[in-house]
């Protein structure tokens, strides 16, 4: 047994002290040790030394927390053995060989805490144990320390203390936790403190065997970028090694703090590659995190099936899916690699159960196996026993998307807002090709026989042609300050095609000088090219009227914009049998369509317009008249 | 036919439904697949699919495919640099990148293309190879075909007749690799050639080669017979039955996921959008009027998106209203001629209808459109 007498002024700087010197004078404190404290085989397993102030070892003592002790292994405080550190104690507890001078300080071996760093709880510091910075600030609280309680005179090891045989501690009887937490100095708090570790851990990532013996490799993209939150087996990089291409994966879950290459830079082996930010709460994920579901039996569904034994999935969704007895197995993965996110076990609950409940211990969850004979019994079930919220809403996780404008889409922009300026009327009509759809059907046979897809557009342009003949002011063009109209000598008229990409509109060029026949090869070669997206720019430049056969979608009225610099343009709705009345006043099939036209009202007027319109409804109605016209 | 679609199904299921405890023993070991189709896309999917979804610890996998026309670049490959684009247009010869890195090959009929599957740790590429050649020499013993350090395979020590890439996961990695049996070889020089010169790129680079077919070595020889060589020699070797299963790419409930991974590799952001940061620095001649004008281009590209563009007009050649239209036009859209025309066109309709203007500007965007 061992008592210790201190005074109080050193002794209220240690946690420990002050817990045991409550009960007791204030100026006088004692503190009790057991006397013979089982020395145990700590401190990288050697035998056990006689040590004696092992501080962890009294009762409700956590190890040493000193970060020098290395992980979990307390370190010895000698009975005879100086504190020698130079560099902390040593990994495996084993306290260094004894400084030189000049690191012990001119009065000798420097006192020794219970460990070094963190053990500064103690109230004692070895200033040989202290690193760098933080070897100053310890360094000040030694100096304040000492100029605090010059009466105790040197500050001393407790061994040394108990060298000198002169001291006696007490048995404690209380339990002190030897915590970080403790640590409540008023103003050195914060040096006392070990290492920074605000709300995360920095992990860094390093840079695993590629194999091959392969040491360096060039960073070729990088998937994420600093400040990005990534998941474990998240792609982070992509490198490239001699023809061999690498995507390196993740494997924390956390926040990325810098990247220490950019791209086409060399990385190394084993070096760091980036830096991850994970949070302390959640600990570091396990290499291999994948939970071995058990053997598939044959009404599983396919996609789990694929993946053999593997469910992906973050801890955090384990947990979840373990807390409410979800099988990962059952599980639709939606993520990436068919991971299993959050929202998907959010969703089977929501399925099985009707409503999101909130994981709770107390929920009697019923089985997958027998929910779907159970669905109709168990909402009420849980509407009884947990208090379900009635209404709430699911969440809805999609988020706006937005994107420049390029491409054709700008082309459309730009032709579009320039086609405001023009003011436009509609007219409207009906055509029945009753008899064109009769003379294409005979037509057809004999164009493939020439390699040519017979459609019905070219029997339109050509109309349109002969009409533009008669009523040329609708070929023409008005010039940017409305002061002249051009009239066009070629017919180009333009055809409205709709592409992968958007929409173009090449036109056939002189249809008033083609043959059905010759409008029906261009057109060919026009929507091959099309849908390659080969068209060149003398295919899409120079139209000066245009027809949209909108009607192969679907349609039947519609209102087409004038393309500038034109003047009209005609919207082909579809073709639909209807019932008519002939002549003779009896109901017949009839194959009716939809034209609308919108022209330039500035120099084109409605009854040019209807006129026109009605002309191209007469060659097409009645196709034996185009040949009186055809030149 | 039926049977054979079944039988194929049976496989697969074994190795989609393999429990731990595995009792189709004829599967344990290896696996050899050949792919019915010949679109680039699709089988470079099947690849994709069997690297993301298949599970090799207990068996590795040999897939055995050919291609119809195309040219497939390497992953972090410049096409502009690597091949002639117009030329593939016109012969209608498709243009692929595959997620493995290396150079570029010109794919068609008469060249086989073989995949080793196997996981992470037991990635071997020397091995493959050598299996390969021991299948060359096991069909014809005086074929003088070796394997280098690049990991070609050479035929008389001087002609290349497989080239080889590699890609390596998380868990498994692949080594796929060529074997030129009677393919084009006046198109392979022709479109792997590219007109491109001023073009700044940190790419990777292919390595020409001198190639040879080994029809030309060996007429009798075909490529189902080299296939079967080589199946034969990894059936052997993984001590499997020597079968080949047929699959087809396109099939939907075999391969679950597959035609989004086809769909995938035919988009324009994927092929030319994956493209590394190059610069161009050129110089157009155009012939306007019987004089010569040199006009000088800079651009510089970006995900395949034109970021900076800078075109040396001489003064007063283009109002300077459509020249900036021009330029502010082009910088962010895609580097294609497609897009380049639709937008050049539309631009065209907006300015006056001056024929002198529009025979400048139609020619320089022609001049434009064919760097692209």
């Amino acid at each position: 047994m061992f008592n210790v007498n201190l005074p109080w002024r050193i002794l209220r700087l240690c946690p420990v002290a002050r817990h045991l010197g409550e009960e007791v004078d204030p100026y006088l404190v004692t503190i009790t040790l057991p006397a013979e404290p089982q020395p145990r085989a700590c401190c990288s397993g050697r035998r056990a030394r006689d040590f004696i102030t092992r501080v962890w070892e009294w009762p409700g003592f956590s190890r040493c927390p000193s970060r020098y002790c290395g992980p979990g292994k307390p370190h010895a405080v000698h009975r005879r053995t100086p504190c020698t550190a130079t560099q902390g104690c040593g990994p495996h507890g084993n306290p260094l060989a004894v400084p030189p001078v000049g690191v012990c300080g001119p009065r000798g071996p420097r006192p020794l805490l219970v460990g070094c760093g963190g053990a500064a709880a103690a109230g004692w510091l070895c200033r040989g144990c202290v690193r760098g910075r933080s070897a100053r600030g310890k360094m000040a609280a030694v100096t304040a320390l000492r100029s605090s309680c010059r009466a105790a005179g040197r500050l001393v090891c407790i061994h040394r203390v108990r060298s000198c045989s002169s001291i006696r501690f007490i048995k404690s009887k209380y339990v002190c936790v030897f915590d970080k937490s403790a640590l409540k100095f008023s103003h050195q708090q914060r040096l006392f403190r070990t290492s920074a570790v605000s709300c995360g851990q920095i992990v860094q990532f390093k840079l695993s065997d590629i194999g091959e013996g392969i040491t360096e490799v060039t960073v070729k993209e990088w998937y994420i970028k600093e400040g990005d939150s990534v998941s474990q087996f998240d792609s982070i990089c992509e490198v490239q090694s001699d023809k061999a291409s690498v995507t390196i994966t993740s494997r924390y879950d956390g926040i990325i703090r810098k990247l220490h290459y950019s791209i086409d830079d060399i990385a190394y082996v084993g070096k760091p590659l980036v830096d991850i930010e994970i949070d302390a709460s959640k600990g570091l994920a396990s290499e291999e995190d994948v939970v071995e579901t058990p053997p598939m039996s044959h009404e599983e569904h396919t996609h789990q099936e694929i993946k053999g034994h593997k469910t992906l999935a973050t801890p955090a969704v384990r947990r979840l899916a373990m807390e409410n007895n979800i099988k990962l197995s059952e599980v639709v993965g939606t993520g990436k690699d068919n991971r299993i996110l959050k929202e998907d076990i959010l969703n089977y609950l929501a399925k099985q159960t009707g409503a999101i409940l909130p994981p709770s211990p107390k929920a009697e969850i019923v089985p997958p196996q027998r929910r779907a004979e159970a669905v109709p019994a168990a909402p009420k079930d849980k509407a009884r026993k947990i208090p379900v919220p009635v209404s709430r809403p699911i969440a809805f996780a999609g988020k706006d998307k937005t994107e420049p404008v390029t491409g054709f889409q700008k082309a459309m922009v730009k032709t579009m807002s320039a086609a405001l300026k023009i003011p436009h009327f509609g007219y409207s009509d009906e055509i029945d090709l009753t008899q064109l759809v009769q003379l294409r059907e005979e037509l057809k046979p004999l164009a493939e026989m020439r390699g040519v897809k017979l459609s019905f557009m070219p029997f339109f342009i050509k109309a349109a042609s002969l009409g533009l003949l008669q009523y040329p002011i609708l070929n023409a063009s008005l010039d940017e300050n409305c002061q002249n109209v051009t009239y066009k000598a070629s017919h180009n008229i333009g055809v409205a095609m709709d592409t992968e990409q958007g929409l173009i509109v090449p036109n056939v060029k002189n249809v008033q000088v083609c043959s059905v026949f010759d409008i029906a090869v261009e057109l060919n070669r026009l929507q091959s090219l099309g849908s390659a997206g080969q068209l060149g720019t003398s295919d899409l430049t120079g139209g000066t009227f245009t027809l949209s056969n909108i009607g192969t979608i679907g349609g039947t009225y519609a209102k087409p914009v004038i393309l500038p610099p034109e003047v009209a343009i005609g919207a082909l709705g579809k073709i639909q049998v209807l019932p008519r009345f002939n002549s003779k006043g009896e109901v017949f099939k009839a194959q009716i369509m939809n034209v609308s036209w919108s022209a330039d009202h500035r120099i084109i007027d409605g009854a040019t317009m209807a006129r026109f319109s009605n002309l191209w409804k007469s060659y097409l109605e009645n196709p034996a008249s185009m040949l009186l016209d055809l030149k | 036919m039926v049977l054979q679609s079944v039988k194929s199904c049976l496989w697969m299921s074994c190795i989609l439904r393999t429990p731990k405890a595995c009792f189709w023993s004829t599967a344990s070991g290896g696996l050899i697949i050949q792919s019915v189709s010949n679109d680039v896309y699709q089988n470079l999917a099947v690849e994709d699919w069997i690297h993301d979804h298949m599970d090799l610890e207990k068996q590795q996998v040999l897939f055995l495919w050919r291609n119809s026309p195309a040219v497939v670049i390497g992953r972090h490959q410049n096409p502009w640099q690597e091949c002639n684009l117009r030329l593939l247009r016109q012969k209608n010869i498709k243009l692929a990148r595959r997620r493995s890195g290396g150079g570029t090959v010109y794919h068609d009929l008469g060249n086989i293309n073989l995949t080793f599957f196997t996981t992470r740790k037991k990635y071997e590429r020397m091995e493959n190879l050598k299996l390969v050649v021991k299948a060359l020499k096991a069909l014809r013993p005086l074929l003088d075909v070796h394997v280098t350090d690049r990991y070609d395979i050479l035929l008389d020590r001087k002609y290349k007749i497989s080239g080889t890439a590699a890609k390596l996961g998380r868990t498994s990695a692949y080594h796929h690799c060529t074997l030129l049996c009677n393919a084009d070889k006046c198109v392979l020089s022709s479109v792997l050639k590219s007109p491109f010169k001023g073009l700044k790129s940190n790419a990777t680079p292919s390595v020409p080669a001198l190639v040879k077919n080994l029809f030309e070595e060996d007429p009798s020889l075909t490529s189902e017979m080299l296939l079967d060589a080589i199946a034969k020699e990894y059936a052997v070797q993984h001590q499997i039955d020597h079968h080949i299963t047929l699959i087809n790419p396109a099939d939907e409930t075999l391969l679950p996921g597959i035609s989004d991974k086809t769909k995938e590799l035919q988009t324009w952001e994927w092929v030319y959008g994956k493209t590394p940061k190059f610069s161009i620095s050129t110089c157009l001649n155009m012939v306007y009027k019987d004089s010569v004008l040199d006009v000088k281009v800079n651009m510089d590209v970006k995900h395949g998106r034109i970021e900076v563009c800078n075109i040396d007009l001489p003064e007063q050649w283009l109002p300077p209203g459509l020249y900036s239209e021009l330029v502010k036009s082009l910088t962010g859209s895609k580097f294609c001629p497609n897009e380049t025309t639709t937008l050049v066109t539309t631009l065209l309709r907006l300015c006056p209808q001056d024929d002198e203007l529009h025979s400048r500007w139609s020619l320089l965007c022609e001049n434009m459109i064919r760097l692209m």
